[in-house]
């Protein structure tokens, strides 16, 4: 007899919309990027340890446009994942499990990801300024 | 009756095989990467400058090197980790899940090993400039 063929795990369609399972899948978007930046990471100290011309060839690629979006994308990937990431601590640590608690810390991560990635870039970006 | 074996039961691993222990290294690597990130994320942002003299000569310094070597180490377990999960959650075809799960320990290791020996290259001196 054929083995029947059932859904295994996650099956993302059944959820409606909201604030609880959008921000657990950006808790895994945000981990894959974080993953790909480290191989970004690598790349930069090897050629850091490569000498100047490869540190140099690394940081135009870093300082282009793609690799600024990418950057300021990494920024917030990095800062919404911790925010999140101790948020989901915190539940493990039996705390935190009420709706407007659940929402609030919520909101404090994806908010407060925003709110520094925006003010880290603008401090770099007005450092860059002559 | 239970079908389980008495050594499974004595384990008291359930049918993942590996009991809790995934899940348990990734909260220990998350609460080790909380200062380590936040450390290294901070210490590039405030340097004067990203030129190679500048980071050259603060990843050179013991406690730099000595924390980078830390946090690439960390971080790199807690991606295999994350990853991992997501390829058991979405790759269900046999032999392609095993095949990704491998080259997925294969590149890590790779990244992860290769990071940590710039650090060390950087920290004892042996450059090519």
């Amino acid at each position: 007899m054929p083995a029947r063929v059932r859904p295994l795990s996650p099956h993302l369609e059944v959820y409606r919309w909201q604030i609880g399972n959008t921000l657990s899948i950006l808790h895994r978007f945000t981990g894959l990027a974080l993953a790909l930046g480290l191989v970004a990471l690598s790349y930069w100290l090897i050629c850091l340890a490569g000498g100047e011309e490869a540190y140099g060839g690394a940081m135009r690629i870093f300082a282009s446009p793609p690799g600024l979006m990418f950057l300021i994308g990494w920024t917030f990937s990095f800062l919404y994942h911790l925010l999140n990431g101790m948020r989901h601590l915190l539940w493990d640590a039996g705390y935190g499990f009420e709706r407007t608690q659940r929402h609030v810390s919520g909101w404090i991560a994806v908010l407060g990801a925003v709110g520094l990635t925006a003010c880290i870039w603008l401090v770099i970006w007005r450092g860059l300024q002559p | 009756m239970s079908l389980r074996s008495p050594l499974s039961r004595v384990l008291g691993l359930g049918s993942a095989k590996d009991g809790t222990g995934h899940w348990w290294a990734e909260r220990v690597t998350s609460v080790a990467l909380i200062p380590l990130t936040l450390w290294f994320f901070f210490s590039l942002l405030l340097l004067p400058g990203l030129d190679y003299g500048t980071a050259r000569a603060w990843l050179a310094l013991p406690i730099s090197s000595f924390l980078a070597v830390l946090s690439i180490g960390v971080l790199t377990f807690h991606a295999y980790l994350g990853t991992t999960t997501v390829i058991e959650d979405y790759v269900h075809a046999a032999g392609m899940k095993v095949l990704s799960l491998m080259l997925l320990r294969f590149v890590h290791v790779l990244v992860g090993g290769a990071g940590i020996f710039a650090v060390l290259r950087v920290a004892f001196g042996s450059s090519a400039s």
